[in-house]
């Protein structure tokens, strides 16, 4: 698996994560991005989320 | 198989390359005008129909004239002005690095000049409509120009490029072809999804947008910028689409096109990873003479995106349609 310095944890999927409730989700992905930040509105996956914010950033999609 | 009828001139040189392919005579001039709009209508119409023939034709046109020597001449002929342009029009001297970290930051709050944010926040249906129709010749194309470069890419960039190419292929599964995932976002929104439907009704800048992948994808040569490409798409598409699957949500757009948004958050997140680690990574330890070729890739792609986007929000400030209106029958501000 890696970890990488400024986001997920990525590992080869499937994958299978509980939850701290007890559920259980899964993903097939051949990789699976785990998000580290706590950030991410589709916890346990990543969602890019942690991506740094600036006042000026120049991105039209 | 079937191609899609071939569209409607916009000037001289679509026009003789639509008449070639009609008549199978290809001996043409391909010596251009000194004038040619590189971002015009009537060059970009024509690269494009010229493109389409590697891809799925149309109707009517012998699948032999993908490699006419004829066409191939005019072809290079509109390539050059196109590429020329755009290594004119993009900043100099970037690392790949640097041109993408400018991506991976996200603005806080509200961005006035981006389509995503204007439709999360205060887009009505005709505009998601609108806004998918001509996004629809690049979706339905979806991760199809980027499979060109596997040949020629090695080691950890051919593994890294194949893995995600395969989770855009559906992972074995053809009812999760990214493609088709559009297709039923298409038909959520009451669009034909027919391969090709909107070619007459999408001007320059959408037409530029497929043509830049086109290119790179079709030339080796280009290899570098074609990674550049693909990594901005990757890279740049999680939160666009988490706004768009938003803007989808709000006005009840329905479960397909929402679909279609959700899945790009989440595999998204994950290909921009591996495109940056592996695919750009392994490329630029293979061939470091590339990196400013897969700079200029980058660069490239957010200035066409950049075009496209000004476009369309320029329409819609004016109540207009973003769409080209046909001389026969078109009507404004009706969705497509
Ligand atoms: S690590 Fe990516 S959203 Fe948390
Ligand atoms: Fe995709
Ligand atoms: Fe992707």
């Amino acid at each position: 698996m890696t970890i990488t310095p400024d986001g997920p944890l990525l590992l080869p999927g499937p994958v299978e994560v509980t939850l701290p409730d007890g559920t259980v989700v899964t993903s097939r992905r051949f990789t699976v991005a785990l998000c580290t930040c706590r950030r991410s509105r589709i916890y346990p996956w990543c969602d890019t989320s942690h991506r740094r914010r600036t006042k000026n950033a120049k991105e039209t999609r | 198989m079937t191609g899609p009828a071939l569209p409607q001139p916009r000037g001289e040189l679509s026009a003789a390359v639509i008449a070639a392919l009609t008549s199978g005579d290809t001996a043409l001039d391909s010596t251009l005008p000194p004038t040619v709009d590189p971002y015009g209508d009537d060059l970009q119409l024509a690269l494009y129909v010229l493109y389409e023939l590697h891809y799925r034709g149309f109707t009517g046109v012998p699948d032999e004239l993908e490699w006419d020597p004829g066409l191939l001449a005019v072809r290079r002929s509109l390539e050059r002005p196109f590429l020329a342009a755009l290594r004119r029009d993009v900043p100099p001297g970037t690392s790949a690095d640097e041109a993408l970290d400018a991506l991976l930051v996200e603005p806080v709050g509200h961005d006035d000049s981006s389509v995503s944010h204007h439709l999360q926040r205060d887009g009505e249906l005709w505009q998601l409509t609108e806004y998918a129709a001509l996004r629809s010749l690049y979706h339905l194309k979806e991760a199809d120009p980027h499979a060109w470069v596997i040949p020629r890419l090695r080691g950890r960039a051919k593994a890294g490029m194949v893995a995600v190419e395969f989770d855009e292929f559906g992972a074995g599964r053809p009812e999760e072809i990214h493609a088709r995932l559009y297709a039923d976002l298409m038909t959520d929104l009451g669009l034909d999804t027919t391969y090709g439907h909107y070619l007459d009704r999408a001007p320059a800048v959408a037409l530029a947008t497929v043509n830049l992948m086109s290119l790179f994808g079709l030339h080796r040569a280009l290899r570098g910028a074609l990674v550049g490409h693909f990594a901005t798409v990757e890279v740049t598409s999680s939160p666009g689409s988490r706004r768009m699957a938003a803007a989808l949500r709000r006005t009840g757009a329905g479960k397909a096109a929402q679909r279609f948004y959700d899945e790009h958050v989440e595999a998204d997140a994950v290909h921009e990873q591996v495109v940056r680690r592996d695919v750009v990574g392994g490329l630029l330890a293979d061939e470091p003479h590339l990196e400013a070729d897969i700079a200029f890739g980058v660069h490239a792609t957010g200035l066409l995106e950049d075009r496209f986007g000004a476009h369309v929000l320029k329409a819609w400030q004016q109540q207009h349609s973003a769409l080209r209106t046909l001389p026969h029958g078109g009507t404004e501000r009706k969705s497509p």
